[in-house]
């Protein structure tokens, strides 16, 4: 008996894991550095995060019914969650964060590809909002790999702008390299790009939103200065925070933001507007996670926007 | 002279993909003679349009090129014998594009003696009308696939002002390798074919669009049609991309003019023929032949000896499959075309049909059956689309069964190219759900 099927009958080989898998890989210089500045004790929460993500995975598929296709996303989700945590938080955080990334932003609406939000941005929201304290204790850069680190504190960049902390603001080389405090893999500007450009190359991402993205950030934090308009630091709100993490790795996410290029220049500059709103007006020091989320949900909203529809061909103008 | 430049500028259009071309198995064979059948099958309905009537009677001794089925409207095509012998039945038999279609089955006597004068015409003191009506009664249609009757393409309608012919040697699907090697063989007939269809329409400028990938086929051409000199006939280099032989692709390539949505080719000033067709246009009104062979490539993982075969139309795949040395393991899939819009068969004991461009036979290990996933809106599709739509969007109102809604993003529009079935890491079906939905929609 033959097979029978509609065309075409032959494949790119194309596949969510495969795409899963490049994620993960443009993941891991970031992480690397995450090591290197915070020492290897960064790897439990991320060893931690991961495994807690597929078994959340296995049981929901068995509730479900479903069997279990491990396509990569689960790595991702936690991955993802475990950098986006500061370096030094107890065990359990990741774990909580991480179940809560997979239930709530991701199984609930179905699973991967029916989520409104970004899985792992929620569960970072919720740990946010829960642990407000352990969420926002950083842990101070020191070089050098395989080893332990001091558990001696200290501010992030953003955070000493907007606490208007007397300390010096690290030097731009320090931002970019990721010798700074922060997250375990939000830090490193450099690596996160070497990621980024790998993506870049695999086609995987486009340039749309993150160039919106951090165009907007740069433009009106440049605008919205200190010391009056037109007297901001662009270069230093692009490099400090979790932007760069956020505008390549998150507010790239293909399931939660729009698929069109004009789609996506609309939510590249609103979540950069948002960012620019939190961070000089909000009470957190930083927003990149909440201004991803919030364009998450009007991501249906662009989409439906007849204007973002790219104009098809053959297309009389009427 | 003209000359050709094989590195710029290739002709391109928006979006598209790039499968691998596996051409190399039967590119550089000749076109070989399958031996008529001893038992034909002539399905009277091979073209667009509307089915023929039979006009000859289980018993009847009939000879090749004779008429047996003829058109019953203006869009149809009358069909002939392939082979002499006796006609044994007249009754629905399997057809290469799914259903039963009524065939006219003959019987070998085994003489092959043919009805038709073997003296040349001289197509240059033809009249167009003239033209036309060979071409019609020949039952000459779009050899490309879409077997559309060529003689609609030539009447296009009194309003449209028509100034360039298209004749496409692009041949971009995988695989398939009878046009490049037609090009190579019979470059003299098929610039001679353009020059007669030219004549049929009064269009006196004309292009032919060739990919890159073929640059012997390219030079033949380039050489006939030097010789040649009083007519203005160009020849383009295009670059390989699938799919640039669609109709509407290769004139936004060549002419950079847009069809527009639901339009046709004549509306922009253009018709499109297939390189095939033009061969086909020759045979009928210089050799007098009707359209009773064609030719096909027989290739695929799971042939023994991938071959461009010459064939009488009725012949059943078996017989092709087994010229070629049979097949090689456990086969997969038979597919009649393309593997990009090719039709699977469920039987090899369907006939050759006038647009049967070449039959594709996969073993178990090359044909793709991952199961379908969610969507992740990677956007892929859209990225790929020649016709500029959103496959995903489409496919999610059709699964949802919006279907006007899916009409309003541009259903319609969508060609079943499958670019974006072949790039989809979700393994969605989508051209499958966009026939679903373009069913529906007639529905109502």
């Amino acid at each position: 008996m033959y097979t029978l099927s509609v065309s075409p009958h032959i494949h790119s080989n194309l596949s969510v894991k495969k795409i899963m898998w490049d994620v993960i890989i443009a993941l891991v210089p970031a992480l690397g550095m995450g090591i290197y500045f915070f020492g290897t004790q960064v790897l439990y929460p991320v060893v931690i995060s991961i495994s807690t993500a597929l078994i959340t995975e296995a049981i929901i598929s068995k509730i479900r019914g479903r069997k279990t296709i491990s396509n990569g996303s689960g790595i991702v989700t936690g991955l993802l969650l475990a950098m986006i945590i500061p370096p030094g938080v107890p065990l359990w955080l990741p774990a909580v964060g991480t179940a809560c990334a997979v239930i709530l932003g991701k199984e609930v609406f179905g699973g991967l590809g029916l989520n409104i939000f970004n899985p792992a941005l929620i569960g970072r929201a919720i740990l946010v909002a829960s642990w407000p304290s352990f969420m926002t204790t950083w842990l101070a850069p020191q070089s050098g790999w395989f080893r332990r680190i001091d558990a001696e504190t200290c501010a992030t960049p953003l955070a000493i702008v907007k606490l208007n902390l007397t300390q010096e603001l690290p030097s731009y080389w320090d931002l970019f390299i990721g010798n700074v405090g922060g997250c375990i893999g939000e830090t490193s500007a450099f690596a996160l790009l070497l990621g980024a450009i790998f993506l870049f190359i695999r086609k995987r991402i486009s340039w749309h939103i993150p160039v919106s993205y951090i165009g907007c950030v740069a433009l009106l934090s440049w605008i919205f200065g200190h010391n009056g308009l037109f007297t901001g630091d662009a270069l230093f709100s692009i490099l400090s925070g979790g932007l760069i993490l956020g505008a390549f790795f998150m507010a790239t996410d293909y399931v939660t933001t729009p698929i069109t290029p004009r789609g996506k220049i609309i939510f590249g500059l609103g979540a950069g507007i948002i960012v620019v709103l939190i961070r000089l007006k909000g009470g957190y020091p930083e927003g990149v996670c909440y201004s991803i989320l919030l364009m998450n949900a009007v991501t249906p909203l662009i989409d439906r926007w007849k204007w973002t529809v790219p104009k098809k061909f053959g297309k009389i103008n009427a | 002279m003209l000359a050709i430049n094989y590195k710029l500028p290739a002709r391109n259009f928006w979006g598209g993909i790039h499968p691998e071309d596996s051409k190399t198995s039967t590119h550089t064979k000749k076109i070989q003679n399958l031996l008529p059948p001893k038992k034909a099958i002539i399905p009277l309905q091979q073209h667009t349009g509307a089915l023929c009537k039979p006009i000859v009677n289980i018993g009847d001794i009939v000879k090749v090129g004779q008429k047996i089925g003829d058109a019953q409207a203006f869009i149809s095509a009358p069909v002939h014998a392939t082979i002499s012998g006796k006609i044994v039945d007249i009754s629905p038999m399997p057809h290469p594009l799914g259903t039963k279609v009524l065939s006219i089955i003959i019987e070998s006597d085994g003489t092959d003696s043919w009805a038709i004068e073997e003296i040349k015409r001289d197509w240059e003191t033809l009249e167009p009308e003239q033209i036309k009506y060979i071409v019609q009664e020949a039952g000459v249609v779009g050899l490309g696939g879409a077997m559309f009757p060529t003689h609609v393409k030539l009447s296009p309608t009194e309003n449209k002002k028509i100034d360039i012919y298209i004749l496409n040697g692009a041949e971009c699907e995988p695989f398939l390798t009878a046009d490049h090697r037609l090009m190579l063989e019979y470059a003299k007939q098929v610039v001679i074919g353009l020059k007669i269809l030219m004549k049929a329409t009064g269009v006196k400028k004309s292009i032919i669009g060739i990919e890159q990938n073929k640059p012997d086929a390219l030079k033949k051409i380039a050489d006939e049609i030097n010789k040649e000199s009083d007519l203005d006939i160009d020849i383009t280099v295009l670059k390989v991309k699938y799919p640039q032989g669609a109709e509407k692709q290769l004139i936004k390539a060549l002419l950079k003019r847009e069809v527009p949505s639901g339009g046709l080719p004549m509306d922009v000033g253009a018709i499109v023929s297939n390189v095939g067709t033009s061969f086909a246009v020759y045979e009928s009104v210089v050799e007098r032949k009707p359209l009773v062979e064609r030719i096909v490539t027989v290739t695929g993982g799971g042939i023994r000896n991938p071959q461009n075969l010459r064939v009488r139309i009725g012949t059943p795949f078996s017989n092709l499959i087994e010229a070629c040395g049979g097949v090689k393991e456990e086969i997969g899939k038979i597919i009649m075309g393309g593997p990009m819009m090719g039709i699977a068969q469920h039987t090899t004991d369907v006939p050759v049909i006038k647009g049967t461009s070449g039959i594709l036979v996969q073993t178990k290990d090359e044909v793709c059956d991952k199961p379908e996933e969610c969507c992740i809106r990677c956007g892929n599709c859209a990225n790929v689309c020649p016709m500029k739509i959103l496959p995903n969007v489409i496919t999610n109102s059709i699964k949802n069964d919006q279907f006007e809604h899916a009409k309003e993003y541009g259903l319609l529009d969508c060609m079943e190219c499958g670019a974006c079935t072949y790039v989809c890491p979700a393994h969605i079906p989508i051209v499958q759900y966009m026939k679903y939905g373009k069913t529906q929609l007639r529905k109502f």
